[in-house]
């Protein structure tokens, strides 16, 4: 186990420049800049089209201060394999190969070359970004679009389907670390990229990034609403190492007190669920509780194991 | 040395010649001998190269790319389909100005599904921005694949280098495998102007703007449009390179000497057939059979498609009464690409009076149907000694309604 890492112990160098073209609020800003410092200066990042092409800037500027290939959408696991494959051919070794996509350019597009590259057992990091839906192309539905959102192609009944659970997907390749995140816990982002990286093979990150634009909320709410997943548990923190499943941060927190936040708190503080209706929602918090009942039930009740 | 053996295996031994550093691939008949060689040849030590077997031909293009953009020398190939689901990977490639080399084994495209031998496949990647070569036999073939990396590492754009299946692919040849020390010098390691590399970090392909923009020191940076006209100006330009390369190649190794047109009995000939690959050679047996008829024609073949050699091309045929293009390729909705082409490169080209050759097309061959030389015969025979009528149609050959 890591010790755990703490605004003090945060690396002070930026690895990305401030006044960059993210989205005022954008809950990226926070990830993408954290994670950079998790993975240092000797790294080579590969962008599929995405938001992050977006914070990334327009040539000749770039707001990352690392090299960086951006290539076609469906293509991010393939190209780190390349770049894998020309490293060792030039003989250059300790760089960390990161492909960082979005939520449609990894659960969708992206998904049979990274299915792939797992398959392979190729040494890399993947971070999907997880704003729920096609944000750069003006919110459009995507695999990991939440039940019952409002997008700008489900404009009216919302998604009628459930989010597509990509994590699972990536454990079941049986790569050595899986790990979900939430841009509101930014240190804890932090130091599970630090954890992935002493693996080899494929290692998988998906952090919950709150989109302020297309999800319907101000922009000074992002770290609020990504804590109001985590919290209300309708979004869990955990890890799988070597296919062993752990909550983790926060969720694990939540496990041992037991206290969720209702579900409601996190729809009705968004847009995109505005036509929830209170049935609905109890229904999901159904399925959140079933759900945890099964957490709780791996542990000890505190409430059990206090004295009189 | 001279050995015997498949096209294939041609293409396989003058990458491994070549050094190719990262290999990927994905299985599409009729390429798979070609692959399967190379995994064989470095699987066995005899060659020092990454070999990554991927999911798609999508993934295969992006791993040259970003192998490629990391500064290595990077190989693949396919065919019909497989070129096909490429199609935005081709333009990458390209655009970002990599120096990749694909062989492509010429098949026919579905629907519905065939497996044999055309060139719609490559015919309808004119127009992404790859260096297009195509091999008339066994020993082309190796030799096109020595030179393409010299080539496009020198020009900076990626070569297609193309051969028929099966005609070409899976028979049998002897041809002569370049000495190692030899291609050794003719073609050194590749060393890139840049690559990525966390010393010297850099932003590849970034979202560019319509129009041009300073950089933080204030200098000038290309927008979209600039970059877009360099890659066709270099485009252009690299046929000197390619006349350097083929002539620096002849003289290590005595073999070239034609990289854009190859032409047959074609000096003093009134008219000229056109074929591409196998074709081409199979015309020539046609028009040795003509000419003891009394029939003065020749057969010009295209060892160059992209850039296309409007000038050799032109030369080569402006002076004929009638130019009869074969083609294993269609634009749907008009005619063959290649006809429409050597059309376009003799329009500027008026005789003394006021005429140009007349140009006509046959379609032929599509999806493996078998050419027959009575057939070659026939429709030569009456291209060359009768009035065409209605010429931009084409025609077609062996066709069976």
């Amino acid at each position: 186990m890591h010790t755990k890492t703490n605004i003090l112990s945060l690396p002070e160098e930026e690895l990305v420049y401030p006044g960059n073209r993210a989205c005022a609020g954008c809950a990226l800003g926070i990830a993408y800049r954290i994670g950079l410092k998790a993975l240092g200066k000797n790294t080579i990042i590969v962008v599929p089209p995405s938001c992050l092409t977006v914070l990334q800037g327009l040539y000749p500027i770039a707001a990352t201060k690392l090299p960086c290939l951006n290539v076609t959408f469906a293509s991010t696991a393939a190209a780190a394999t390349g770049l894998l494959g020309a490293l060792k051919a030039r003989n250059r070794k300790g760089i960390n190969v990161v492909g960082w996509a979005g939520d449609g350019g990894t659960s969708d597009i992206g998904l049979q070359s990274l299915s792939g590259a797992c398959e392979r057992g190729d040494n890399f990091l993947f971070v999907c970004y997880d704003n729920e839906g096609y944000m750069n192309t003006g919110v459009q539905r995507s695999g990991t679009t939440p039940i019952g959102a409002l997008t700008a192609n489900t404009p009216i009944k919302g998604k009628l389907q459930r989010k597509k659970d990509v994590p699972a997907i990536m454990s079941a390749h049986r790569i050595p670390y899986v790990a979900t995140c939430s841009a509101a816990y930014p240190l804890d982002l932090y130091d599970k990229i630090k954890k992935a990286l002493t693996y080899e093979g494929v290692k998988y990150i998906h952090i919950h990034t709150p989109c302020p634009p297309g999800w319907g909320f101000e922009p000074r709410y992002a770290v609020k609403i990504g804590k109001l997943a985590v919290e209300t548990g309708l979004y869990e923190l955990y890890e799988v190492e070597n296919s062993n499943v752990r909550l983790t941060g926060a969720s694990e927190k939540l496990m041992e007190k037991r206290r969720l936040l209702p579900a409601r708190d996190y729809f009705r503080a968004q847009g995109r669920f505005a036509i929830l209706t209170d049935s609905q929602i109890e229904q999901q918090q159904q399925e959140v509780n079933a759900r945890w009942e099964a957490y709780f039930n791996t542990t000890e009740d505190p409430d059990e194991d206090t004295p009189d | 040395m001279q050995i015997i053996e498949s096209g294939n295996v041609a293409a396989a031994l003058g990458v491994k010649l070549s050094r190719a550093q990262v290999i990927a691939a994905y299985p599409i008949t009729p390429q798979t001998p070609l692959t399967e060689k190379l995994s064989e040849i470095i699987e066995a030590g005899d060659m020092t190269a990454e070999y990554i077997p991927v999911e798609s031909e999508h993934s295969a293009l992006a791993i040259c790319i970003a192998a490629s953009s990391a500064g290595a020398r990077s190989f693949t190939a396919t065919s019909a389909n497989g070129l096909l689901y490429m199609h935005e990977q081709l333009h990458w490639a390209s655009g970002a100005r990599l120096p990749i080399v694909m062989c492509v084994v010429n098949r026919g495209v579905g629907a519905p599904w065939t497996v044999w031998n055309d060139h719609q496949d490559s015919m309808s990647q004119r127009d992404t921005g790859w260096i297009q070569i195509y091999a008339n036999d066994h020993q082309q073939i190796i030799d096109s694949v020595i030179k393409a990396f010299a080539l496009a590492e020198e020009v900076m754009i990626p070569v297609m280098v193309c051969y028929d299946g099966y005609l070409l692919s899976h028979t049998y040849m002897p041809f002569d495998i370049p000495e190692a020390t030899l291609t050794d010098s003719f073609l050194p390691p590749y060393r890139p102007a840049y690559c990525l590399d966390p010393d010297e970090p850099a932003n590849l392909n970034t979202v560019t703007l319509s129009d041009v923009r300073t950089d933080i020191n204030g200098v000038k940076a290309h927008g979209y449009m600039e970059i877009r006209h360099l890659l066709q100006q270099d485009m252009l330009a690299s046929m000197d390179a390619i006349e350097r390369v083929d002539s620096r190649f002849k003289n290590i190794f005595g073999r070239g000497g034609s990289p854009f047109i190859e032409s047959y009995r074609s000096d003093d000939a009134r008219f000229i057939a056109v074929g591409i690959g196998s074709l081409s050679y199979h015309l020539r047996d046609v028009v040795d059979d003509l000419r003891d008829e009394g029939i003065s024609v020749g057969v010009m073949s295209m060892q160059l498609y992209r850039p296309f050699p409007y000038q050799a091309v032109a030369k080569a045929l402006k002076d004929c009464q009638g130019v009869i293009v074969f083609e294993k390729a269609l634009s749907y909705g008009y005619q063959g690409p290649v006809c429409s082409d050597i059309k376009s490169a003799l329009y500027h080209y008026v005789g003394p009076e006021g005429s140009r050759p007349f140009v006509l097309n046959y379609i032929l061959g599509l999806g493996g149907r078998e050419i027959l030389t009575k057939d070659l015969y026939e429709g030569l025979k009456l291209s060359c000694t009768t009035k065409p009528s209605s010429p931009d149609k084409p025609r077609w050959i062996g066709l069976k309604l």
